[in-house]
């Protein structure tokens, strides 16, 4: 495989220096910042695949996200597993609750859809926030164990953490990548663009959907997992609805059903919001109108805005000598 | 027979959209529907293509019963169609539109796109061919990487019937195939339309544009009001009183959509 192909420069170069980040940072909080918004992201990935590629407007996720948390906490607290078999365990069992969400809520189409899913969400987080001999109420769990080492590698120093972190969300880059360019993304970009004409070419959308929603409730599952073993601590605010929205909102604002949005919008949003009081304060005041702005030049997130202007300037020339052309094949 | 239909109905509410229709294709056939606008024609194809379940009555594909088959199935079965308002996958360019097409013959799944398998390399080659050869085979190649949005209204309208290629099918239904175009291009679509039957294919079209009709199609079934009023060869039909009567009975039979 060409490694050091022109397209794959940028996401070299970006992974590179993701590796060296915790080198040139020393600062402790910026640290921790950054460990959060590569856990978000690892969740708004999977919202990027049912919502960004195919076009169904999920509201349950931090839910989803929340079932992993919780998962992965409750087998560690209760029965003592570790954090890996318990995160494995946290993963399938969030993508088993995924799928029979699923099978259920993607009998339903559009607004239906979106709120059959927001219930879902809802009722998640009024369980967990209610059923305090499992999951605590809202003291929520103290005390879970982070990740135990793995061989000669130990988690205990921030750094280790965030390689940790690093590692899951590159894999899930990864694996997203992977079904994105492929016949199966081609797939659910054509459900999103449309469902009859896709049937009608003699695909089973509604297992194509389901296959989507199991995807993005794995990686929620997966962000709530390392969510679990990186705080240690979980409480139901963790999982309510408002944090869908936020992360609906760095989805937006990254780059809806682009490769790179989910990374950047959890990175920027999350930094922004972490490091100013203020905005965490008055966060729906500032991001509602920044979302709106942005919904309305850029589309597509900023990634889709850095999209157009690469392609802008990689073909300045040809784009001038465009209308000409276009204006000859229609005639 | 390939296709037929026995004593097929849909009703909206109370309106009877179809009639009651007894409808055989034969293999290798091209057959046209016609009929005054709100006949029922669209109505039939939605009937036969699955996206609505018929009220009453039989739809037979190959001799084996599909009446309750959801629409993906009639498609692999073999069974493919164009929209009357021309349907593409729009912020997509037209190769990439064709290559959807043939995903169904295909099995490539999650495991196959992660490991990026033999499988996985297999099928996006067999559909990059075949969405090749279908644009090749509808005039479309030089069109390839144009988006669909700019390009003309005739060579979407290809477009749509390349997509229905791709799904490599024995039966294609065509709604209207040459509606809100010239002269030249309909000769043009009627050009394309005789070539898959010369490739073995069997074309069941809906048009409104008389002399493409009379010119393709080897039978005729005529509808009015949902209801199966004529059948025959293309001179039985047009020599048939009560269908010049349903003509000029309705006053909004235009050749406008
Ligand atoms: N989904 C639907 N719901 C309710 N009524 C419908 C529906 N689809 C079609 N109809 C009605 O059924 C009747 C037949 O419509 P259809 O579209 O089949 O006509 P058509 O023969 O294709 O007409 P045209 O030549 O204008 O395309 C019309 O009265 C129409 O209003
Ligand atoms: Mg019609």
């Amino acid at each position: 495989m060409a490694l050091f192909t022109r397209k794959n420069c940028p996401a070299l170069a970006l992974v590179i220096l993701s590796l060296i980040l915790p080198l040139v940072i020393t600062n402790k909080y910026f640290m921790h910042v950054i460990i959060m918004g590569y856990i978000w992201a690892i969740a708004v990935y999977g919202l990027n695949i049912i919502l960004g590629y195919t076009g169904q407007t999920a509201l349950g996720h931090a839910g989803f996200m929340g079932i992993g948390a919780y998962t992965a906490g409750l087998l560690n607290l209760k029965l003592g597993l570790s954090f890996w078999p318990a995160m494995v365990l946290a993963c399938l069992f969030t993508a088993f609750l995924g799928w029979l969400a699923g099978i259920v809520s993607l009998r339903t189409r559009g607004h239906y859809f979106s709120i059959f899913t927001l219930c879902v969400g809802v009722i998640i987080h009024v369980v967990i926030t209610r059923w305090d001999d499992l999951t605590g109420g809202m003291n929520g769990l103290i005390g879970i164990s982070g990740p135990p080492p793995a061989g000669p590698v130990s988690f205990d120093s921030l750094q280790a953490q965030y390689y940790l972190v690093l590692f899951f969300l590159l894999a899930t880059i990864f694996v997203a990548g992977r079904v994105v360019n492929s016949l199966v993304g081609r797939t659910l970009t054509a459900i999103k663009t449309s469902e009859e004409l896709t049937e009608v070419l003699g695909i089973n959308t509604m297992k194509n959907k389901i296959f989507a929603f199991v995807l993005a409730t794995f990686f929620a599952g997966l962000a709530g997992a390392l969510y679990a073993g990186y705080i240690k601590f979980l409480g139901p605010q963790m999982c309510s609805v408002s944090m869908t929205f936020d992360m609906l909102l760095y989805l937006f604002v990254g780059g809806n059903g682009t490769i790179a949005g989910p990374l950047i919008g959890s990175l920027v949003l999350s930094t922004i919001t972490e490091s100013l009081q203020v905005v965490q304060e008055y966060r729906t005041v500032i991001f509602g109108p920044i979302l709106i702005v942005l919904i309305i030049f850029f589309p597509r997130g900023l990634y889709g805005g850095y999209e157009i202007l690469r392609d802008r300037i990689r073909r300045r020339l040809p784009a001038r000598e465009a209308p000409e052309g276009a204006k000859e094949e229609v005639c | 027979m390939l296709l037929s239909t026995v004593n097929l109905s849909k009703s909206f509410g109370g309106l009877m959209a179809v009639n009651s229709v007894d409808f055989s294709i034969k293999k290798g056939q091209i057959v046209a529907i016609i009929g005054p606008n709100g006949s029922g024609k669209t109505t039939f194809f939605n009937v036969v293509s699955g996206i609505h379940r018929p009220s009453a009555g039989k739809i037979f594909f190959n001799g084996e019963d599909i009446t309750g088959a959801p629409v993906y199935e009639r498609t692999l079965k073999g069974i493919a169609r164009t929209f009357q308002t021309t349907t593409l996958f729009s912020n997509a360019t037209v190769l990439d539109n064709v290559i959807v097409g043939h995903r169904l013959r295909t099995k490539t799944g999650f495991w196959d796109v992660l490991t990026r398998n033999r499988r996985f390399k297999e099928d996006e080659r067999k559909c990059r061919e075949k969405a090749l050869e279908v644009l090749e085979f509808a005039g479309l190649s030089n069109l390839a990487d144009r988006p669909v949005e700019n390009i003309p209204q005739e060579a979407r309208k290809r477009v749509a019937i390349a997509m229905a290629l791709a799904t490599d099918p024995q039966l294609v239904l065509l709604d209207e195939p040459a509606a809100g175009i010239n002269f030249d291009e309909t000769a043009g679509i009627t050009e394309l339309v005789r070539k898959m039957q010369k490739r073995g294919l069997t074309v069941c079209l809906i048009e409104h544009k008389m002399q493409m009709v009379m010119n393709l199609a080897e039978h005729i079934m005529v509808l009015n009001q949902g209801m199966k009023i004529a059948e025959g060869t293309p001179e039985e039909v047009a020599n048939n009183k009560v269908v010049i009567e349903a003509y000029l009975g309705s006053d909004d039979d235009a050749e406008d959509d």
